[in-house]
């Protein structure tokens, strides 16, 4: 990004923000449970309050590893960004 | 309940026991370091776990027996409130996902083997390491005990409990052969054997899940039929406490006890010393952190297993213990054979943690009391002599506490030892990302939550019990009901802060920080991070 090479990445990027938005994602949506405490509609006979949460199962997992890629790229960054600043 | 023994069902039972027993043993030799005498080698496995068996390890450890018995069992009784399990998993992995390499960088390079050895070292405390050891060890016993539940339930459903009439040591035997063999190969092999035996227990457990998922709704009537008439039996007015039994999704009332209750036991879960010791004997922070996208895994198979508990009740099972529930679908629903696998899959269940549960107890005893306070010279080589003894101490301890006392105390302490737990994550999660908490602020807040907690828990009622009836109370200040532990814990971070305010207007003693910014974030390979690391000799691996 900058072409002084002495000059640390800012803490907060917008590729840490999206980790971290994916990271509270699921606390919002499992917390509030108001939103989903109800039985309708049924998916193959199961409840609404059911299906849902184990369909967050795997939209919360899907988010993680959308944080664990982004986080690895951020890291990659940082670290090849740093070489770069003490040779 | 059954009659007889089911003999089918007890002999493949008894192929899968015996078959995990020589591997238990057999583990010894597996992937085996040079240096067998450290604790680093029987306690935490050498440190040189990868990616999937850490994930068996995990998996292993945390979806116990006495979750597979208690979860369907608690939706048996009393329906949607008992769903809490899934969210409460889904929260724990985005949460472990911040913190837990953190912990993994900052123990590989400086050796420690518990939370207890970190917070000695972040906050230069002996006495806030022995708050949490004492905490950790507490918390564990009953869990230990409550595996012992487990496998009982399943001994019963085979009818190979006994009845009320049987002599006690005919009655018990069954139990005491699985401990002792339990016992034995954990003192031999140490962390290994578990994590191979996990391989064993999370396989036939999947398919346990998958058949019963699949093949008891078909014999039911499909799911329309199972949550019809699980609703038609909820409505019923119970007796004890006139209102209905469940409901298929939570009231108004019942949200903010199912929310907190979520919350307070997914902060819990990475407190217990059996989650760290199966952490740190992992090979790198990468092994965490992909560990963190896979493990939910398991919160599907819980979700589908809490399921059961519906089916249970479709079926008409009718058993006076909701333990029971579940063997007893099994046994009702299943031919003898797979009913045997299915017993297998909750017996070994209870094996694998257990065992990792009472190596987690004994490495808190002897690095943080016994090291720290009866013998600070000891050697590495007697460090693991002492591990290895307490650990059979602790499931003796466990053994008898099943033996001796009604099971509900058992449940108690466990509900307790949730609460108690989480009151030590102030000094280590807020320890791992701050050093500004001071550790006497830490170690006030501590004992407000442990206090509070306590006597919260024992002040609640219910229609069977005049005390520790279950863990949800009004929150003071907020009129809801919620998860006890939660508000304790919210108790105990406001005491810290404000306390830690107070000590540092008073200029009181901040200890010495043996750990530096860099160690959070080193990983395997990185300069002064080594691989394997030198046997584990407290506060001095610098």
């Amino acid at each position: 990004m900058s072409d002084t090479p002495e000059v640390r990445p800012p803490t907060v990027t917008p590729v840490r923000v999206v980790i971290a938005l994916c990271l509270i994602a699921p606390f919002v949506a499992m917390l509030w449970v108001g939103s989903y405490a109800k039985t309708d509609p049924a998916f193959i006979g199961i409840p609404f309050f059911y299906w849902y949460q184990m369909a967050w199962v795997l939209i919360s997992t899907a988010l993680t590893m959308t944080a664990y890629q982004l986080w690895r790229r951020d890291q990659r960054g940082r670290s090849s960004q740093k070489g770069g600043a003490s040779k | 309940m059954n009659d007889g023994v089911n003999g089918v069902a007890l002999g493949v039972f008894i192929f899968f026991f015996l078959a995990v027993t020589i591997l238990g043993f057999l583990a010894a030799r597996w992937r085996r370091a040079d240096d067998e005498h450290s604790l680093d080698e029987w306690g935490l496995g050498g440190r040189s776990f990868g990616t999937w068996i850490t994930w068996f390890l995990l998996g292993g450890d945390l979806y116990t027996a006495y979750t597979f018995v208690a979860v369907p069992a608690a939706i048996y009784a009393a329906g949607a409130s008992g769903f809490f399990a899934v969210p409460y998993t889904i929260l724990v992995y985005p949460l472990i996902f911040t913190f837990l390499p953190r912990l993994w960088s900052v123990s590989h390079k400086h050796g420690y083997v518990t939370t207890s050895d970190f917070v000695r070292g972040r906050f230069g405390s002996k006495g806030l390491s022995l708050a949490v050891a004492v905490t950790g060890i507490l918390a564990t016993m009953p869990y230990i005990a409550l595996q012992l539940v487990g496998i009982q339930a399943v001994l019963d459903v085979m009818g190979v409990g006994g009845g009320e009439d049987t002599n006690w040591f005919v009655k018990d035997l069954p139990l005491l052969i699985a401990f002792g063999v339990l016992a034995a190969y954990t003192y031999s092999s140490g962390l290994r054997a578990p994590a191979l035996i996990a391989f064993v227990k999370d396989t036939l457990i999947y398919i346990v899940i998958a058949v019963a998922i699949i093949y008891i709704p078909i014999k039911l009537g499909g799911f329309d039929d199972i949550f019809a008439k699980a609703g038609e039996a909820f409505s019923q007015t119970n007796p004890a406490t006139g209102k209905p039994r469940g409901a298929l999704a939570p009231a108004e009332a019942g949200q903010w006890t199912y929310a907190t209750l979520a919350l307070g036991s997914a902060l819990a879960l990475f407190m217990y010393p059996h989650s760290i010791t199966a952490t740190l004997s992992s090979r790198s922070r990468e092994v965490i952190r992909r560990n963190t996208t896979i493990l939910p895994l398991y919160s599907l198979m819980l979700g589908l297993l809490a399921l059961l508990g519906f089916m249970a009740i479709a079926a008409g099972i009718k058993v006076s213990n909701g333990q029971l529930a579940i063997p007893q679908l099994f046994e009702d629903m299943f031919p003898d054979w797979f009913a045997g696998v299915a017993f297998a899959a909750i017996g070994i269940g209870a094996l694998v943690p257990a065992a990792i549960m009472s190596i987690a107890a004994a490495n808190l005893f002897t690095r943080n009391i016994y090291k720290d306070f009866i013998k600070p010279d000891a050697t590495p080589k007697e460090e693991t002599r002492v591990s290895k003894l307490v650990s059979l101490l602790v499931k003796v301890g466990a053994l008898a506490f099943v033996l001796t006392m009604d099971k509900t105390v058992a449940i108690n302490f466990q509900l307790l030892g949730g609460i108690w737990i989480l009151q030590t994550f102030p000094a280590l999660v807020g320890g791992l990302f701050t050093r500004w908490f001071h550790r006497w602020a830490l170690l006030a807040g501590w004992a407000v939550g442990m206090v509070y907690g306590t006597l919260a828990a024992y002040g609640v009622a219910s229609p069977t019990q005049k005390h520790f009836g279950g863990s949800a109370k009004e929150i003071p200040g907020i009129g809801e009901i919620g998860y006890i532990g939660l508000t304790a814990f919210v108790m105990n971070v406001v005491v810290t802060v404000v306390l830690t305010f107070v000590l540092k207007a008073l200029k009181a003693p901040e200890g010495i920080d043996e750990t530096s910014p860099a160690d959070y974030t080193a990983d395997a390979g990185d300069p002064g991070v080594q691989v394997e690391l030198p046997p584990a000799t407290a506060g001095s691996a610098h």
